[in-house]
C-alpha cells in the first residue's frame, strides 16, 4: 500500500456572501446568502514512501485543501484518503505526530519566544524524547545554518531566516512526511537556495515523502521528481516534471543577432515548418520553433547562409511559460 | 510528558514572554488592582446609605464578592486562549497549527498565555474577601476552608465553561462575542448580591442556566451559617458548586460540536 493514497476526494466549501457596506452587514445578520465552492472534484494519486512531489495549480485549483486534507485538519465530502495506513482527520493526534506541516504564511514557533526555547516546548509537545531530541535538533541546527539565531526571538529572525527555524521546527519530532505549502513564499534567493538544499537533502538522505505547493517553478524544476498539476479541484497531470515539460511544450526558442537589421522571415522565402517569428527589433530576431519539425542545425545553417549572423542562442520557455500554457490549455486560469 | 507538565512548560513559556516586559506585567497588575476595588467602593457607598438591605450589611457583600471575584481572577489567569479565540485563532486560521500538534485543542489553549497581571484582581479579591469574613466574624474552622476552596473550584469551572462556551460560538461567529461578557463581568456584579434580593425570573436565570448562584451564593450562605431565606434545603448549599462543573461539562460538548464544524468546513 502506498504512503499516501487519496481516491476520488471532493470538498464543497460554502461562502457567505454579503453585499458591501454598512447595510450590506446588517442584512448578512438576518438573512445570509451562500455560494457554494467546489475546491476538489475528483482527485486521486497516491505517493510511495521516499518521493518528492510537487503540487502546482493556480491560486484557488485546490492545493491548500488538498493539503489540508492530508494533514488532518478538513474533512473532505467525499473520498478516500489514507496516509500512513491511518485516516488523517479520524485518527488525528496519532497521524499528526508522523507528519510535519510548513505553511509558508504563517508560523509555528512562538513569537516572542527564543528560537531554541520554542524548539524545546515542540519537543515537549511532541512528546520526543530528550536524548532523540538533542541530536535531532543539533543536526537540523547544523543543515539549517540556525547556530546564530537560535539565542533570537523568532519576531526579531529576517523571514528567510525565520522559514529555516520553521523548517527545523517541523522536523524536530522525526515525520516520515513532510508537507510543505509555499515555503519560499517572498524569499530572497539565498533563502531560497537554502530552502530547496534543505528539502532535498532531507528527503535524499533521510528519507522524508515530501508533498509541495508553491508558486516558484524553480523549486519544482530544482526539486521534485513528479508534479501534479492540479485546476478546478481535478488533477490535470500526474507525470515526471520533464515529461510534463516536453508534452506541454517541445517548443525551443532562436535568439539571433545579425550583422545588419534582422531580416523579414517571409522575405526570405525559407523552408522551415513550425517556425514563428516571436520579436523582432533592430538587429535581434526571437524565433520559436518546434525542433520535431525543424531540427536544430537545419535553423541556424538556413540562417546564416542567408545572412551574416553575429550571435546565436538557443534556449527553452521560462517554466512559468509552459505551465501557463498547460492552464490555458485545459481552462484552468486563475478562478 | 503528561499533560500537566506540559501546561507547566507552557505557562513557564508565557511568563518569559511576559517578563520581557516586567514593566507593563507590573503596571497592568496594578492597574487590575485598582480598578477592581471602585466595585467595591461602588457597594460601600450603596451600604452606607442604606446601611442594610433585608438583613445583609457591607461585609456580607463582601464575602460574596470576594468569593466570585477570586473563581473569575484565577479563571482569568489560564483562559485566554479562549478569551481571544475568535479573533486570534478562528479568523486568522491560527487553529490550523493546534489542530497539526499531536494535543488536545483545549489543552493547547490553557498554555496559551498563563496572564501574570491577573495577580492584581486575586490580591484585591481575596483581600476582600477576607475582610468582609472578619468584619461578619466567620470561624475559619477546617470545613469552612475546605469549603471554601471547593467553592471557588466550582466557581473557576463555571467561568472556564463560560470561556470555553464563548471560544466554541466563534467557530460559528469567527468573532470573538463581546456579549459573553455580560455573562462574565456582568455576573461578578450580580453574584455579589445575595440571590435573595433579585426577581425571580433572574434568580431562576442564576440557578438553572448560568448557574453562578451556586458557585457563589448557596456556599456562602453554608460559610456564613445562615439558611437560605428562599428555603433551599441545607444539604443542597454545600453541594451547588458542583453545579459549576455540570456546567463546563456541557459547554465541552459545544466545544467539541464547534471543532467538528471547523474540520468540516475549514474557516
Amino acid at each position: 500500500m502506498p504512503q499516501i493514497l487519496v481516491e476520488d476526494l471532493a470538498k464543497t466549501y460554502r461562502v457567505a456572501e454579503r453585499d458591501p457596506g454598512l447595510l450590506g452587514a446588517v442584512k448578512g445578520l438576518v438573512h445570509r446568502r451562500h455560494r457554494t465552492v467546489q475546491a476538489l472534484r475528483d482527485v486521486s494519486f497516491s505517493l510511495e514512501a521516499g518521493e518528492l512531489l510537487g503540487f502546482i495549480g493556480p491560486n484557488g485549483a485546490g492545493k491548500s485543501t488538498t493539503i489540508k486534507i492530508l494533514s488532518g485538519i478538513l474533512k473532505p465530502d467525499a473520498g478516500v484518503v489514507r496516509v500512513n495506513g491511518r485516516v488523517p482527520f479520524t485518527d488525528r493526534i496519532a497521524h499528526v505526530s508522523r507528519i510535519g506541516v510548513v505553511f509558508g504564511q504563517r508560523t509555528q514557533l512562538w513569537w516572542d519566544l527564543p528560537v531554541a526555547e520554542g524548539f524545546d516546548l515542540l519537543a515537549d509537545i511532541y512528546r520526543v524524547e530528550p536524548a532523540r531530541y538533542r541530536a535531532n535538533r543539533d543536526e537540523l541546527v547544523a543543515l539549517l545554518r540556525l547556530e546564530r539565531v537560535l539565542d533570537q526571538p523568532v519576531r526579531q529572525l529576517s523571514l528567510g531566516q525565520r522559514m529555516r527555524a520553521e523548517i527545523a521546527a517541523a522536523l524536530l519530532h522525526e515525520p516520515d512526511i513532510l508537507f510543505l505549502d509555499e515555503p519560499t513564499i517572498g524569499l530572497d534567493a539565498p533563502s531560497k537556495l537554502a530552502v530547496r538544499e534543505v528539502v532535498r537533502r532531507l528527503n535524499r538522505a533521510r528519507g522524508v515523502t515530501v508533498l509541495l505547493t508553491t508558486h516558484d517553478m524553480h523549486d519544482i524544476e530544482a526539486l521534485a521528481q513528479r508534479v501534479i498539476v492540479i485546476g478546478h479541484g481535478q488533477v490535470l497531470a500526474d507525470s515526471p516534471f520533464e515529461t510534463l515539460r516536453a508534452n506541454v511544450l517541445a517548443e525551443r526558442r532562436l535568439v539571433v543577432d545579425f550583422a545588419h537589421e534582422a531580416p523579414d522571415l517571409a522575405s526570405m522565402a525559407l523552408a522551415l515548418p513550425g517556425v514563428e517569428v516571436r520579436r523582432r527589433k533592430g538587429q535581434t530576431l526571437e524565433l520559436a520553433f518546434d525542433p520535431a519539425r525543424t531540427p536544430t542545425p537545419n535553423l541556424i545553417t538556413a540562417l546564416a547562409a542567408a545572412h551574416e549572423v553575429v550571435d546565436i542562442h538557443v534556449g527553452e520557455p521560462a517554466i512559468e511559460e509552459v505551465i501557463a500554457r498547460f492552464y490555458d490549455l485545459h481552462g484552468a486560469g486563475e478562478a | 510528558m503528561n499533560s500537566f507538565h506540559l501546561i507547566l512548560r507552557y505557562f513557564s513559556a508565557s511568563l518569559r514572554s511576559q517578563l520581557q516586559y516586567p514593566g507593563s506585567a507590573i503596571m497592568l497588575g496594578i492597574g487590575a488592582f485598582l480598578t477592581t476595588i471602585i466595585d467595591m467602593l461602588a457597594a460601600w457607598a450603596l451600604f452606607d446609605r442604606f446601611g442594610q438591605v433585608q438583613g445583609w450589611g457591607l461585609g456580607h457583600i463582601a464575602v460574596f464578592y470576594g468569593v466570585v471575584s477570586t473563581s473569575f481572577a484565577l479563571t482569568d489567569f489560564f483562559t485566554r486562549g479562549f478569551d481571544v479565540f475568535g479573533g486570534e485563532f478562528v479568523k486568522t486560521g491560527a487553529f490550523d497549527r493546534i489542530l497539526l500538534r499531536p494535543r488536545s485543542p483545549a489543552l493547547q489553549l490553557v498554555g496559551y498565555e498563563f496572564r501574570l497581571s491577573r495577580f492584581g484582581r486575586l490580591a484585591q479579591a481575596l483581600l476582600v474577601l477576607f475582610v468582609g469574613a472578619a468584619v461578619v466574624g466567620v470561624d475559619w474552622t477546617p470545613d469552612k476552608v475546605l469549603l471554601l476552596a471547593w467553592t471557588i473550584t466550582g466557581g473557576v469551572a463555571l467561568f472556564t465553561g463560560l470561556l470555553v462556551l464563548q471560544a466554541s460560538f466563534a467557530f460559528w461567529t469567527t468573532e470573538s462575542l463581546e456579549v459573553f461578557n455580560v455573562l462574565t463581568y456582568g455576573g461578578i456584579q450580580a453574584a455579589q448580591f445575595p440571590l435573595s434580593l433579585y426577581a425571580a425570573w433572574f434568580r431562576n436565570f442564576l440557578i438553572f442556566v448560568v448557574p453562578l448562584g451556586c458557585v457563589a451564593y448557596y456556599p456562602v450562605l453554608a460559610i456564613l451559617d445562615q439558611p437560605d431565606p428562599l428555603g433551599a434545603p441545607d444539604w443542597w448549599l454545600p453541594t451547588a458548586p458542583a453545579m459549576g462543573f455540570a456546567f463546563l461539562a456541557a459547554s465541552f460538548l459545544a466545544w467539541r460540536a464547534g471543532i467538528s464544524r471547523y474540520t468540516s468546513t475549514g474557516s
